[in-house]
Protein backbone atom coordinates (compact mmCIF):
# COMPACT_ATOMS: atom_id res chain seq x y z
CA UNK A 1 0.00 0.00 0.00
CA UNK A 2 2.82 2.18 0.87
CA UNK A 3 4.30 1.47 -2.71
CA UNK A 4 1.18 3.60 -4.44
CA UNK A 5 2.07 6.93 -3.07
CA UNK A 6 5.83 6.62 -4.58
CA UNK A 7 4.72 4.92 -7.91
CA UNK A 8 2.21 7.74 -8.18
CA UNK A 9 4.99 10.65 -7.17
CA UNK A 10 7.31 8.48 -9.63
CA UNK A 11 4.92 8.68 -12.61
CA UNK A 12 4.52 12.71 -12.16
CA UNK A 13 7.62 13.63 -12.08
CA UNK A 14 8.80 11.45 -14.75
CA UNK A 15 5.73 12.98 -16.64
CA UNK A 16 7.28 16.23 -15.71
CA UNK A 17 10.79 15.48 -17.18
CA UNK A 18 9.54 14.13 -20.40
CA UNK A 19 7.11 17.40 -20.58
CA UNK A 20 10.01 19.86 -19.66
CA UNK A 21 12.48 17.92 -21.89
CA UNK A 22 10.31 18.34 -25.06
CA UNK A 23 9.88 22.13 -24.19
CA UNK A 24 13.66 22.76 -25.84
CA UNK A 25 15.97 21.16 -28.11
CA UNK A 26 15.25 18.89 -30.59
CA UNK A 27 12.87 16.48 -29.54
CA UNK A 28 13.36 12.38 -29.99
CA UNK A 29 9.73 11.79 -29.40
CA UNK A 30 6.55 13.59 -30.84
CA UNK A 31 2.96 13.10 -30.68
CA UNK A 32 1.12 14.30 -34.10
CA UNK A 33 -2.65 14.60 -33.99
CA UNK A 34 -4.97 14.86 -37.06
CA UNK A 35 -8.98 14.54 -36.77
CA UNK A 36 -9.14 10.98 -38.51
CA UNK A 37 -12.80 12.27 -40.15
CA UNK A 38 -11.62 13.61 -43.44
CA UNK A 39 -11.07 11.52 -45.92
CA UNK A 40 -8.95 10.77 -48.29
CA UNK A 41 -7.05 13.20 -46.11
CA UNK A 42 -7.00 11.87 -43.03
CA UNK A 43 -9.43 9.57 -41.44
CA UNK A 44 -9.90 6.30 -39.02
CA UNK A 45 -9.89 2.67 -40.69
CA UNK A 46 -12.60 0.07 -39.93
CA UNK A 47 -10.08 -1.61 -36.89
CA UNK A 48 -9.28 2.37 -35.64
CA UNK A 49 -6.22 2.78 -36.99
CA UNK A 50 -5.79 6.79 -38.69
CA UNK A 51 -5.17 6.89 -42.31
CA UNK A 52 -4.99 8.61 -45.07
CA UNK A 53 -2.54 11.25 -47.13
CA UNK A 54 -1.43 12.96 -44.09
CA UNK A 55 -0.58 10.27 -41.84
CA UNK A 56 1.68 8.69 -44.24
CA UNK A 57 2.90 12.13 -44.90
CA UNK A 58 3.44 12.29 -41.20
CA UNK A 59 5.04 9.15 -40.84
CA UNK A 60 7.22 10.14 -43.67
CA UNK A 61 8.08 13.64 -41.94
CA UNK A 62 9.04 11.50 -38.76
CA UNK A 63 11.50 9.28 -40.44
CA UNK A 64 12.92 12.64 -41.98
CA UNK A 65 13.38 14.00 -38.96
CA UNK A 66 14.13 10.60 -37.27
CA UNK A 67 12.02 11.46 -34.18
CA UNK A 68 9.91 8.50 -32.68
CA UNK A 69 5.95 9.62 -33.55
CA UNK A 70 2.69 8.62 -31.86
CA UNK A 71 -0.28 9.52 -34.43
CA UNK A 72 -3.34 10.07 -32.28
CA UNK A 73 -6.87 11.82 -33.86
CA UNK A 74 -9.28 14.04 -31.49
CA UNK A 75 -12.20 16.11 -32.35
CA UNK A 76 -11.56 18.86 -34.79
CA UNK A 77 -12.95 21.80 -32.74
CA UNK A 78 -10.36 20.49 -29.70
CA UNK A 79 -7.33 20.38 -32.20
CA UNK A 80 -5.93 24.12 -30.93
CA UNK A 81 -7.35 24.16 -27.66
CA UNK A 82 -5.28 20.44 -27.04
CA UNK A 83 -2.45 21.69 -28.61
CA UNK A 84 -1.66 24.95 -26.94
CA UNK A 85 -2.60 22.59 -23.50
CA UNK A 86 0.38 20.19 -24.81
CA UNK A 87 -1.77 16.86 -25.30
CA UNK A 88 0.33 16.46 -28.13
CA UNK A 89 3.24 18.07 -30.29
CA UNK A 90 1.78 18.76 -34.13
CA UNK A 91 -1.74 18.73 -35.48
CA UNK A 92 -1.66 17.47 -39.34
CA UNK A 93 -5.10 17.79 -39.91
CA UNK A 94 -5.66 19.43 -43.40
CA UNK A 95 -5.37 22.98 -41.55
CA UNK A 96 -5.37 26.26 -42.96
CA UNK A 97 -2.73 28.76 -42.15
CA UNK A 98 -4.98 31.07 -41.59
CA UNK A 99 -3.64 34.64 -39.62
CA UNK A 100 -6.66 33.90 -36.70
CA UNK A 101 -5.24 30.57 -36.28
CA UNK A 102 -1.35 32.15 -36.02
CA UNK A 103 -2.81 34.69 -33.25
CA UNK A 104 -2.84 31.79 -31.03
CA UNK A 105 -0.63 28.86 -32.39
CA UNK A 106 2.57 28.83 -35.25
CA UNK A 107 2.81 26.98 -38.41
CA UNK A 108 5.25 25.20 -40.54
CA UNK A 109 5.55 25.98 -44.34
CA UNK A 110 2.04 24.91 -45.87
CA UNK A 111 2.57 21.32 -47.18
CA UNK A 112 -0.49 21.30 -49.44
CA UNK A 113 -2.64 24.18 -51.29
CA UNK A 114 -5.73 22.80 -51.80
CA UNK A 115 -9.14 24.99 -53.02
CA UNK A 116 -12.56 24.85 -51.45
CA UNK A 117 -15.95 24.85 -53.43
CA UNK A 118 -19.60 23.43 -53.22
CA UNK A 119 -20.67 20.26 -54.36
CA UNK A 120 -24.45 20.29 -55.58
CA UNK A 121 -26.66 18.44 -57.33
CA UNK A 122 -25.90 17.70 -60.90
CA UNK A 123 -29.62 18.64 -61.77
CA UNK A 124 -29.29 21.97 -60.04
CA UNK A 125 -29.12 25.03 -61.02
CA UNK A 126 -25.61 25.48 -59.94
CA UNK A 127 -24.67 22.05 -60.94
CA UNK A 128 -25.50 22.87 -64.11
CA UNK A 129 -21.93 25.37 -63.73
CA UNK A 130 -20.35 21.95 -63.39
CA UNK A 131 -16.69 21.80 -61.88
CA UNK A 132 -13.99 23.44 -63.40
CA UNK A 133 -10.34 23.72 -61.96
CA UNK A 134 -10.16 27.12 -62.22
CA UNK A 135 -8.73 28.70 -58.69
CA UNK A 136 -10.53 32.05 -57.72
CA UNK A 137 -7.48 33.96 -55.34
CA UNK A 138 -9.80 35.60 -53.00
CA UNK A 139 -7.19 38.80 -52.63
CA UNK A 140 -8.02 39.33 -56.07
CA UNK A 141 -11.04 41.23 -55.33
CA UNK A 142 -13.27 42.10 -58.62
CA UNK A 143 -12.43 38.69 -60.15
CA UNK A 144 -13.42 36.82 -56.46
CA UNK A 145 -16.76 39.14 -56.22
CA UNK A 146 -17.21 38.15 -59.83
CA UNK A 147 -17.29 34.95 -59.23
CA UNK A 148 -19.08 35.14 -56.26
CA UNK A 149 -21.93 37.09 -57.32
CA UNK A 150 -22.04 34.48 -60.44
CA UNK A 151 -22.57 31.83 -57.54
CA UNK A 152 -24.77 33.71 -55.65
CA UNK A 153 -28.25 33.73 -57.69
CA UNK A 154 -27.71 30.14 -58.34
CA UNK A 155 -27.53 28.57 -54.61
CA UNK A 156 -29.86 31.70 -53.39
CA UNK A 157 -32.06 29.78 -50.72
CA UNK A 158 -30.42 26.93 -50.21
CA UNK A 159 -29.07 24.83 -47.05
CA UNK A 160 -25.88 24.84 -47.42
CA UNK A 161 -23.46 21.64 -44.81
CA UNK A 162 -20.48 22.86 -43.93
CA UNK A 163 -18.15 21.92 -40.74
CA UNK A 164 -17.59 23.77 -37.84
CA UNK A 165 -14.83 25.89 -36.66
CA UNK A 166 -13.35 25.38 -40.50
CA UNK A 167 -11.94 28.17 -42.87
CA UNK A 168 -14.53 27.13 -45.16
CA UNK A 169 -17.49 28.43 -42.81
CA UNK A 170 -15.75 31.61 -41.87
CA UNK A 171 -16.01 31.78 -45.85
CA UNK A 172 -19.59 31.25 -46.14
CA UNK A 173 -20.34 33.75 -43.46
CA UNK A 174 -18.53 36.36 -44.83
CA UNK A 175 -19.98 35.80 -48.35
CA UNK A 176 -22.80 34.19 -48.17
CA UNK A 177 -24.82 34.61 -44.93
CA UNK A 178 -28.42 35.98 -46.12
CA UNK A 179 -28.44 34.37 -49.18
CA UNK A 180 -27.86 30.58 -48.04
CA UNK A 181 -29.35 28.85 -44.53
CA UNK A 182 -25.96 27.55 -43.22
CA UNK A 183 -25.79 24.20 -41.18
CA UNK A 184 -22.78 23.51 -39.14
CA UNK A 185 -21.15 20.01 -38.90
CA UNK A 186 -18.93 18.22 -36.14
CA UNK A 187 -17.38 16.53 -38.83
CA UNK A 188 -17.63 16.33 -42.46
CA UNK A 189 -19.10 13.00 -42.43
CA UNK A 190 -21.86 14.36 -41.00
CA UNK A 191 -22.71 16.47 -43.56
CA UNK A 192 -22.06 14.15 -46.20
CA UNK A 193 -24.80 11.72 -44.84
CA UNK A 194 -27.24 14.67 -44.77
CA UNK A 195 -26.42 15.50 -48.35
CA UNK A 196 -27.28 11.73 -48.81
CA UNK A 197 -30.55 12.19 -46.68
CA UNK A 198 -31.43 15.48 -48.56
CA UNK A 199 -31.79 17.17 -45.63
CA UNK A 200 -29.05 19.65 -46.79
CA UNK A 201 -28.71 20.76 -51.10
CA UNK A 202 -25.21 21.64 -50.58
CA UNK A 203 -21.91 21.04 -49.38
CA UNK A 204 -19.08 23.42 -49.05
CA UNK A 205 -15.47 21.83 -48.34
CA UNK A 206 -12.07 21.41 -49.94
CA UNK A 207 -12.61 20.43 -53.15
CA UNK A 208 -10.42 17.07 -53.04
CA UNK A 209 -12.83 16.00 -49.93
CA UNK A 210 -15.64 16.97 -51.69
CA UNK A 211 -14.28 14.66 -55.35
CA UNK A 212 -13.48 11.50 -52.46
CA UNK A 213 -17.01 11.82 -50.98
CA UNK A 214 -19.07 12.26 -54.51
CA UNK A 215 -16.80 9.06 -55.68
CA UNK A 216 -19.44 7.00 -53.52
CA UNK A 217 -22.25 5.42 -55.23
CA UNK A 218 -25.00 7.21 -53.24
CA UNK A 219 -23.45 10.31 -54.43
CA UNK A 220 -23.96 9.99 -58.66
CA UNK A 221 -26.54 12.67 -58.77
CA UNK A 222 -23.89 15.25 -57.44
CA UNK A 223 -21.00 16.53 -58.71
CA UNK A 224 -18.52 19.49 -57.89
CA UNK A 225 -19.41 22.44 -58.88
CA UNK A 226 -17.90 26.19 -59.88
CA UNK A 227 -14.64 27.57 -58.97
CA UNK A 228 -12.14 26.31 -56.05
CA UNK A 229 -11.70 28.98 -54.08
CA UNK A 230 -7.93 29.90 -52.26
CA UNK A 231 -6.22 32.52 -50.21
CA UNK A 232 -8.22 35.14 -48.00
CA UNK A 233 -9.90 33.37 -45.71
CA UNK A 234 -8.37 29.97 -46.81
CA UNK A 235 -5.15 31.92 -45.40
CA UNK A 236 -1.59 30.47 -46.99
CA UNK A 237 -2.48 26.28 -47.84
CA UNK A 238 -2.27 23.41 -45.51
CA UNK A 239 0.64 22.90 -42.73
CA UNK A 240 1.50 21.72 -39.97
CA UNK A 241 0.36 23.21 -35.96
CA UNK A 242 2.32 23.41 -33.55
CA UNK A 243 3.03 25.34 -30.38
CA UNK A 244 4.36 29.02 -31.02
CA UNK A 245 7.55 28.18 -28.41
CA UNK A 246 8.43 24.76 -29.81
CA UNK A 247 11.19 26.68 -32.39
CA UNK A 248 13.28 23.65 -32.86
CA UNK A 249 10.52 21.43 -33.87
CA UNK A 250 9.12 23.99 -36.32
CA UNK A 251 12.60 24.29 -38.29
CA UNK A 252 12.68 20.21 -37.95
CA UNK A 253 9.80 20.19 -39.57
CA UNK A 254 9.93 23.01 -41.86
CA UNK A 255 12.87 20.92 -43.40
CA UNK A 256 11.60 17.80 -43.50
CA UNK A 257 8.70 19.48 -45.41
CA UNK A 258 11.16 20.85 -47.81
CA UNK A 259 12.77 17.65 -48.51
CA UNK A 260 9.68 15.75 -49.23
CA UNK A 261 7.99 18.22 -51.34
CA UNK A 262 11.69 18.61 -53.29
CA UNK A 263 12.24 14.82 -54.18
CA UNK A 264 8.06 14.88 -54.84
CA UNK A 265 7.07 12.61 -52.49
CA UNK A 266 4.33 14.80 -51.40
CA UNK A 267 3.41 15.03 -54.77
CA UNK A 268 3.24 11.08 -55.04
CA UNK A 269 0.88 10.83 -51.71
CA UNK A 270 -1.50 13.69 -53.14
CA UNK A 271 -1.98 11.88 -56.67
CA UNK A 272 -2.51 8.50 -54.15
CA UNK A 273 -4.81 9.38 -52.01
CA UNK A 274 -6.33 12.96 -53.70
CA UNK A 275 -5.97 11.79 -57.35
CA UNK A 276 -4.84 15.50 -57.77
CA UNK A 277 -1.69 17.23 -57.34
CA UNK A 278 -1.57 19.19 -54.18
CA UNK A 279 1.75 20.53 -53.85
CA UNK A 280 2.47 24.41 -53.05
CA UNK A 281 3.84 25.71 -55.80
CA UNK A 282 7.57 26.94 -55.52
CA UNK B 1 -9.76 38.38 -15.71
CA UNK B 2 -10.84 39.94 -19.66
CA UNK B 3 -14.03 41.88 -18.61
CA UNK B 4 -14.45 43.21 -22.13
CA UNK B 5 -14.09 39.67 -23.19
CA UNK B 6 -16.96 38.60 -21.02
CA UNK B 7 -18.89 41.32 -21.74
CA UNK B 8 -19.05 40.46 -25.57
CA UNK B 9 -19.58 36.86 -25.52
CA UNK B 10 -22.36 36.43 -22.74
CA UNK B 11 -24.66 38.58 -25.10
CA UNK B 12 -23.46 35.84 -28.11
CA UNK B 13 -24.02 33.33 -26.02
CA UNK B 14 -27.96 34.42 -24.48
CA UNK B 15 -29.12 34.35 -28.49
CA UNK B 16 -28.78 30.76 -28.17
CA UNK B 17 -31.29 31.01 -25.46
CA UNK B 18 -34.40 31.20 -26.83
CA UNK B 19 -33.60 27.54 -28.79
CA UNK B 20 -32.20 26.13 -25.26
CA UNK B 21 -35.38 27.10 -23.78
CA UNK B 22 -37.53 25.95 -26.74
CA UNK B 23 -35.79 22.23 -26.77
CA UNK B 24 -36.59 21.88 -23.19
CA UNK B 25 -39.79 23.65 -22.75
CA UNK B 26 -41.37 21.74 -25.67
CA UNK B 27 -39.95 18.11 -24.79
CA UNK B 28 -40.55 18.45 -21.06
CA UNK B 29 -44.23 19.36 -21.74
CA UNK B 30 -44.69 16.78 -24.26
CA UNK B 31 -42.87 14.09 -22.53
CA UNK B 32 -44.77 14.95 -19.19
CA UNK B 33 -47.74 13.93 -20.93
CA UNK B 34 -47.01 10.79 -22.40
CA UNK B 35 -45.16 9.70 -19.02
CA UNK B 36 -48.29 10.55 -17.37
CA UNK B 37 -50.08 8.17 -20.12
CA UNK B 38 -47.79 5.55 -19.76
CA UNK B 39 -47.79 5.49 -15.64
CA UNK B 40 -51.84 5.45 -16.30
CA UNK B 41 -51.74 2.91 -18.60
CA UNK B 42 -49.91 0.55 -16.40
CA UNK B 43 -51.87 0.94 -13.29
CA UNK B 44 -54.54 -1.39 -15.77
CA UNK B 45 -52.34 -4.11 -15.10
CA UNK B 46 -52.74 -5.40 -18.90
CA UNK B 47 -49.21 -7.61 -20.15
CA UNK B 48 -50.18 -6.75 -23.46
CA UNK B 49 -49.78 -3.05 -22.30
CA UNK B 50 -47.11 -3.27 -19.91
CA UNK B 51 -44.76 -5.56 -21.83
CA UNK B 52 -44.40 -2.58 -24.88
CA UNK B 53 -44.08 0.14 -21.86
CA UNK B 54 -41.23 -1.86 -20.05
CA UNK B 55 -39.96 -2.04 -23.43
CA UNK B 56 -39.49 0.88 -24.15
CA UNK B 57 -38.34 2.45 -20.82
CA UNK B 58 -35.85 -0.06 -20.60
CA UNK B 59 -34.75 1.20 -23.94
CA UNK B 60 -34.60 4.87 -23.46
CA UNK B 61 -33.49 4.66 -19.86
CA UNK B 62 -30.93 2.12 -21.36
CA UNK B 63 -28.96 3.90 -23.91
CA UNK B 64 -27.40 7.34 -23.50
CA UNK B 65 -29.23 10.56 -24.76
CA UNK B 66 -26.26 11.28 -27.49
CA UNK B 67 -26.94 8.58 -29.00
CA UNK B 68 -30.76 8.64 -28.88
CA UNK B 69 -30.11 11.70 -31.06
CA UNK B 70 -27.47 10.16 -33.45
CA UNK B 71 -29.95 7.37 -34.00
CA UNK B 72 -32.64 9.51 -34.70
CA UNK B 73 -31.70 11.84 -36.44
CA UNK B 74 -28.50 10.39 -38.95
CA UNK B 75 -29.78 6.83 -38.54
CA UNK B 76 -33.36 7.70 -39.53
CA UNK B 77 -32.03 9.85 -42.26
CA UNK B 78 -30.81 6.51 -44.38
CA UNK B 79 -34.55 5.26 -44.76
CA UNK B 80 -35.78 8.61 -46.36
CA UNK B 81 -37.69 6.43 -48.41
CA UNK B 82 -39.87 4.73 -46.45
CA UNK B 83 -40.67 8.03 -44.11
CA UNK B 84 -41.26 9.82 -48.09
CA UNK B 85 -43.93 6.91 -48.20
CA UNK B 86 -45.17 7.55 -44.51
CA UNK B 87 -45.64 11.11 -45.23
CA UNK B 88 -43.44 11.71 -42.08
CA UNK B 89 -39.90 12.70 -43.85
CA UNK B 90 -41.16 16.57 -43.64
CA UNK B 91 -40.55 15.72 -39.62
CA UNK B 92 -37.59 13.73 -39.31
CA UNK B 93 -35.74 16.62 -42.24
CA UNK B 94 -35.80 18.88 -39.71
CA UNK B 95 -32.88 18.62 -37.31
CA UNK B 96 -35.36 20.65 -34.77
CA UNK B 97 -37.69 18.02 -34.93
CA UNK B 98 -35.53 15.34 -34.77
CA UNK B 99 -34.03 16.86 -31.66
CA UNK B 100 -37.57 17.06 -29.80
CA UNK B 101 -38.53 13.83 -30.68
CA UNK B 102 -35.29 12.52 -28.90
CA UNK B 103 -35.60 14.72 -25.98
CA UNK B 104 -39.40 13.98 -25.40
CA UNK B 105 -38.89 10.01 -25.74
CA UNK B 106 -36.20 10.37 -23.73
CA UNK B 107 -38.05 12.16 -20.42
CA UNK B 108 -41.42 10.69 -21.30
CA UNK B 109 -39.14 7.02 -20.67
CA UNK B 110 -37.90 8.63 -17.17
CA UNK B 111 -41.25 10.48 -16.51
CA UNK B 112 -43.16 7.52 -16.51
CA UNK B 113 -41.36 5.30 -14.21
CA UNK B 114 -40.89 8.15 -11.90
CA UNK B 115 -44.87 8.72 -11.95
CA UNK B 116 -45.49 4.92 -11.94
CA UNK B 117 -43.64 5.06 -8.37
CA UNK B 118 -45.61 7.85 -7.16
CA UNK B 119 -48.97 6.29 -7.62
CA UNK B 120 -47.46 2.86 -6.36
CA UNK B 121 -46.35 4.62 -3.07
CA UNK B 122 -50.13 6.09 -2.60
CA UNK B 123 -51.00 4.23 0.64
CA UNK B 124 -53.51 1.50 0.02
CA UNK B 125 -55.66 3.11 3.08
CA UNK B 126 -56.18 5.78 1.40
CA UNK B 127 -57.48 4.16 -1.52
CA UNK B 128 -59.25 1.65 0.33
CA UNK B 129 -61.12 4.43 2.27
CA UNK B 130 -62.21 6.42 -1.02
CA UNK B 131 -63.75 3.13 -2.25
CA UNK B 132 -65.47 2.92 1.35
CA UNK B 133 -66.86 6.48 0.15
CA UNK B 134 -68.36 5.05 -2.81
CA UNK B 135 -66.40 6.61 -4.93
CA UNK B 136 -65.45 5.53 -8.82
CA UNK B 137 -62.01 4.06 -9.25
CA UNK B 138 -61.77 7.03 -11.94
CA UNK B 139 -63.15 9.48 -9.29
CA UNK B 140 -60.62 7.84 -6.83
CA UNK B 141 -57.93 8.43 -9.70
CA UNK B 142 -58.71 12.53 -9.73
CA UNK B 143 -59.31 12.78 -6.51
CA UNK B 144 -56.95 10.43 -4.21
CA UNK B 145 -54.20 8.83 -6.35
CA UNK B 146 -52.70 11.47 -8.34
CA UNK B 147 -53.04 14.70 -5.70
CA UNK B 148 -50.85 12.68 -4.03
CA UNK B 149 -48.80 10.98 -6.27
CA UNK B 150 -48.10 14.14 -8.47
CA UNK B 151 -47.24 15.79 -4.68
CA UNK B 152 -44.94 13.00 -4.02
CA UNK B 153 -43.45 12.59 -7.49
CA UNK B 154 -42.44 16.26 -7.74
CA UNK B 155 -38.47 16.17 -6.65
CA UNK B 156 -37.32 13.45 -8.43
CA UNK B 157 -39.58 15.45 -11.76
CA UNK B 158 -37.86 18.28 -11.03
CA UNK B 159 -34.42 16.27 -11.12
CA UNK B 160 -35.71 15.29 -14.32
CA UNK B 161 -36.75 18.87 -15.63
CA UNK B 162 -33.07 19.77 -15.08
CA UNK B 163 -31.48 16.65 -17.01
CA UNK B 164 -33.40 17.67 -19.72
CA UNK B 165 -32.44 21.38 -19.57
CA UNK B 166 -28.96 20.09 -19.73
CA UNK B 167 -29.69 17.63 -22.30
CA UNK B 168 -30.44 19.98 -25.04
CA UNK B 169 -26.77 21.22 -24.94
CA UNK B 170 -26.50 17.90 -27.36
CA UNK B 171 -28.66 19.61 -29.87
CA UNK B 172 -25.68 21.05 -31.30
CA UNK B 173 -24.46 18.01 -32.88
CA UNK B 174 -27.56 18.05 -35.33
CA UNK B 175 -26.44 21.19 -35.89
CA UNK B 176 -28.77 23.19 -34.16
CA UNK B 177 -27.29 26.15 -32.19
CA UNK B 178 -28.70 26.25 -28.54
CA UNK B 179 -26.46 27.76 -25.71
CA UNK B 180 -23.57 25.26 -25.82
CA UNK B 181 -23.48 24.81 -29.83
CA UNK B 182 -22.53 28.79 -30.17
CA UNK B 183 -20.32 28.18 -27.14
CA UNK B 184 -18.40 26.02 -29.74
CA UNK B 185 -18.44 28.32 -32.20
CA UNK B 186 -17.03 31.34 -30.18
CA UNK B 187 -14.20 28.81 -29.15
CA UNK B 188 -13.14 27.69 -32.63
CA UNK B 189 -13.06 31.69 -33.66
CA UNK B 190 -10.86 33.04 -30.13
CA UNK B 191 -9.66 29.50 -28.67
CA UNK B 192 -10.49 30.83 -25.15
CA UNK B 193 -12.24 27.43 -24.29
CA UNK B 194 -11.81 28.57 -20.50
CA UNK B 195 -14.32 31.91 -20.49
CA UNK B 196 -16.74 30.64 -23.02
CA UNK B 197 -17.52 27.41 -21.06
CA UNK B 198 -17.20 29.21 -17.61
CA UNK B 199 -19.96 31.69 -19.14
CA UNK B 200 -22.02 29.05 -20.74
CA UNK B 201 -22.20 26.71 -17.48
CA UNK B 202 -22.88 30.35 -15.79
CA UNK B 203 -25.75 30.67 -17.97
CA UNK B 204 -27.36 26.58 -17.70
CA UNK B 205 -26.63 27.48 -13.64
CA UNK B 206 -28.78 30.38 -13.61
CA UNK B 207 -31.83 28.85 -15.56
CA UNK B 208 -31.18 25.94 -13.15
CA UNK B 209 -31.51 28.21 -10.05
CA UNK B 210 -34.70 29.32 -11.43
CA UNK B 211 -36.31 25.98 -12.03
CA UNK B 212 -35.11 24.92 -8.28
CA UNK B 213 -36.94 28.00 -6.57
CA UNK B 214 -40.20 27.58 -8.44
CA UNK B 215 -40.25 23.65 -8.04
CA UNK B 216 -39.55 24.47 -4.38
CA UNK B 217 -41.71 26.99 -4.12
CA UNK B 218 -44.58 24.35 -5.74
CA UNK B 219 -43.34 21.49 -3.59
CA UNK B 220 -43.91 24.09 -0.52
CA UNK B 221 -47.53 25.09 -1.50
CA UNK B 222 -48.73 21.72 -2.14
CA UNK B 223 -47.40 20.33 1.14
CA UNK B 224 -49.20 22.97 3.52
CA UNK B 225 -51.38 20.55 5.33
CA UNK B 226 -48.04 18.62 6.00
CA UNK B 227 -46.97 21.52 8.43
CA UNK B 228 -48.00 22.61 11.71
CA UNK B 229 -50.27 25.61 11.63
CA UNK B 230 -48.27 28.67 12.11
CA UNK B 231 -48.61 30.10 15.55
CA UNK B 232 -48.83 26.15 16.63
CA UNK B 233 -46.51 24.28 18.24
CA UNK B 234 -43.60 26.23 16.59
CA UNK B 235 -42.19 27.01 20.10
CA UNK B 236 -42.84 24.98 23.08
CA UNK B 237 -43.07 26.98 25.83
Amino acid sequence: MKLLPIACLAAALSIGAALSASAEDAPKKITIATEGAYAPWNFTTADGKPDGMEVELARNLCERMKVECTIITQDWDGLIPALTVGKFDVIMASMFITDKRLEVIDFTQPYAIDPSGFAVAKDSPLGALAGSSEKIKLEDEAPAKAAIDKIKPLIAGKVVGVQAATSNLEFLKKYFDGSVEIREYKTTEQHDLDLAAGRVDALFAQQTALAATLAKPEFSGYTVAGPGFVGGVFGRGTGAGLRKQDTALKAMLNKAIDEAIADGTVKKLSLKWLKTDVTPPK
Amino acid sequence: MDFAFFAEIVPKLLAGLPLTLELAGTSILLGGILALTLALAQRLRQPWIDWPIRGFVALFRGTPLLVQIFLIYYGLGQFRLTLQELGLWGLFREPYWCAILALTLNTTAYGSEILRGAMQSVPIGQIEAAQAFGMTRLMTLRRIVLPIALRQALPSYGNEIILMVKGTSLASIVTLMEVTGIAQGIISQTYRAVEVFVCAGAIYLILNFIITRTLGRLEHNLSRHLRPASGFATSPT
